[in-house]
Parts: C-alpha cells; structure tokens; sequence
C-alpha cells in the first residue's frame, strides 16, 4: 500500500501518536474516575442506566454506514457484505456466543461468492 | 504472597478462563486490521498497550478509514469506552480503600472481561477483605492482558501472510457485531441500537462523522428511557 492511499491520521505519524496516547488518557481517566476518589458517593441510579447503554448506543451506529455503503466498494450496497452482517447479528442472538456469531459472519462473507461463483 | 491472598488469586485466574478464548482471536484481529489499514507493528502494539479497549481500537480504526479528523477519532472512539466509568463507579465500593498504585493499576487494568468476573465475586461475597478482593481482580487480568498484547502482536507480526484480496475491510464491523448481537436482550437494548443506527444513517449528512455522536446520545437516552418505562409497566 503506498502512503498517499493510507488514511491521513495512519499516515501523519504526529497525528497517530496523539490519537493513542490522548484515547489511552481518556480511557484510563474513564476507569480512574471513581476508582481515584477514595470514599466516592455511587452515582445517582439514572446516570448509571445512562452508561450502561453506551455500547449498544455507539456499536450499530457505527457499523451501520460500513454495512450498508461499504467503503471498498466504492460505497456501493454489496450484497454479501450485507448478508454476512445479517447472519452474525442473528447468530449472535440466537447462540448469546461472541465466537459462534463472528464464525456464521465469516463464513458468509467468504462462503456466499463461492457459492454464487 | 500469603495463602488466602495467594487463594483469591487464583479463584480470580479461574474465573477469567472462558475469557481466555475470546482474548486471543480479537487481539489477533485487532493486530491484522490495523496493520492491514497501514499501521506499523509499533503502532498497532501502542494502542493495545496503552489503550486496552479492543471496542474503541477498532472503533478508532473504522473512524480514521471513513477519514474523520482527529479530534472526532479521539473523542468517538472515548464515547466507546464511556461504560469504563460505570466499571469504575460500580467497584469503587469494593476496591475503593485499596492502596493508591494499586487503585491506578487496577484501572489501567479495568476490561469488560476483568469486570464481569471481578463483580460477580465481590457481589456474591461482599465481606472478604479489600486485600482479597484486590488479589482476585489481579488474578482476573493475569491471563487475559499479556494475552491481548501478544495476540495483537501475533495478528501485527504475521498477518501480512493473508492475501490481500480478501474482503478483510468487513472484519471490523463483523467483529462488532458479533459483540453487540449476543448481548441484545430486552426491548431497551434493542431501542437503543435501532436509534443508534438509524439515528447515525440520517444524521450522515453532518460533517466529520459527528452524527454518530449525537445518535449516539439520543440512543443512551433512548434506553434508559425504555428501561425505566419497562419497568414501570412490570
């Protein structure tokens, strides 16, 4: 891969020094916060039930653009790409396992284009 | 290390087991992704170092590849590990009179994995001295850290031998979703990830990825909202 197609921030090494070290300061003030503070009154009970929806809150938003408008082709729907984001979610659902889920995902993305030759 | 601290250890190097096999594949995910996005095995090795969140360093990733600026890397990828302060709020009772190093350790050393363990045991015997319960939560980590550096060294190192023309760019949102799906279980769950994705889909139109941010909010929102409802109605 040559460095002009790199992402900017991978190929402007300041850039992707400041991105780990300042996300790892976060992250360890994130973990320190009550830990820090010796005595530290529990947060009130709906800010905690705020927090605990972050992951559910961040992930499929995330994803979700990477499924649909996949940035390798072109941001053009792929089929595949799709079936095999469908299958991991409901094979997850339906095993509760992280492996198992990331397993059906697989072997559609690269199981579906032989099969369809 | 005396015998009842050398025994909570051990319980909690136990109870990280089934981690264990987890561990392994994403960090060797991790190392192949970010070394395939064009990182060096250095710089693939400082985020799992420094950073420890297998979810933000591929959130971080995923972001810098849809060509988001710095600051929005920086600060989505945090939005990702926001739960860490619930960890940390959720143990201070626990672990709170530890020593100060100790405390700073523990959370440098705060993953989901060393959590769910380490809560599980301090809720069902919540009367064992702190020196115990800091004994276990090291024992929770032994095993699973080192594992997460060397896995990610091993996918940096050796993952240049995977061929090039697999769909690998869709490794990340599987690994995602394979995180997220297993554990959608109430409609609160299920609210939030619809407003989030459908939230981040109509807002994709706002500059800088910043629409993720904001469905993101709305989507907290949304399920906590949910819950409580939910649990009014029971």
């Amino acid at each position: 891969m040559s460095p002009d197609q790199l992402p900017e921030i991978i190929a402007v090494k300041w850039k992707l020094w400041t991105l780990i070290v300042a996300l790892g300061a976060l992250t360890f003030a994130l973990r320190f916060s009550f830990l820090g503070v010796i005595g530290a009154r529990p947060l009130p009970p709906m800010v905690l039930r705020l927090l605990r929806y972050t992951p559910m809150a961040v992930i499929p938003g995330l994803v979700a653009p990477a499924v649909l408008w996949p940035a390798a082709t072109g941001g053009e729907t792929d089929p595949v790409r799709l079936a095999a984001a469908v299958m991991t979610v409901l094979a997850g659902v339906i095993t509760r396992n992280t492996l198992a889920s990331i397993g059906a995902g697989v072997a559609v993305l690269f199981g579906l284009p032989l099969l369809l030759g | 290390m005396p015998s009842p601290l050398r025994a909570a250890f051990l319980r909690g190097l136990a109870a990280s087991l089934p981690f264990v096999l987890v561990i392994g594949p994403f960090g060797t995910l991790f190392g192949v992704v970010a070394t395939g996005a064009g990182m060096t095995v250095l710089e693939t090795m400082g985020f799992s170092v420094v950073v420890i969140a297998g979810a933000a360093q591929f959130a971080a990733v995923q972001l810098m590849q849809d060509g988001a600026p710095l600051v929005v890397v920086i600060f989505t990828a945090a939005a990702v590990n926001l739960r860490m302060a619930m960890y940390s709020a959720s143990l201070a009772p626990h672990l709170g009179l530890a020593k100060l190093w100790q405390r700073a350790l523990i959370s440098y050393l705060l993953v989901d994995q060393s959590y769910v363990a380490a809560i599980t045991e301090f809720t069902r015997n919540p009367d064992r001295p702190v020196a115990e319960k800091v004994a276990y939560f090291f024992g929770t980590v032994s095993l699973v850290v080192p594992l997460w550096y060397l896995s990610t060294w091993g996918g940096a190192a050796f993952g240049k031998a995977i061929p090039s023309d697999l769909a690998l760019d869709f490794a990340v949102p599987i690994a995602f979703l394979a995180m997220i799906a297993p554990v959608l279980r109430t409609p609160a769950h299920y609210a939030a990830a619809l407003v989030s994705v459908g939230g981040t889909l109509a807002l994709w139109w706002m500059p800088y990825s910043s629409g993720l941010l904001v469905a993101s909010a709305a989507a907290m929102i949304v399920g906590a909202l949910v819950e409580t409802l939910w649990e009014k109605r029971a």
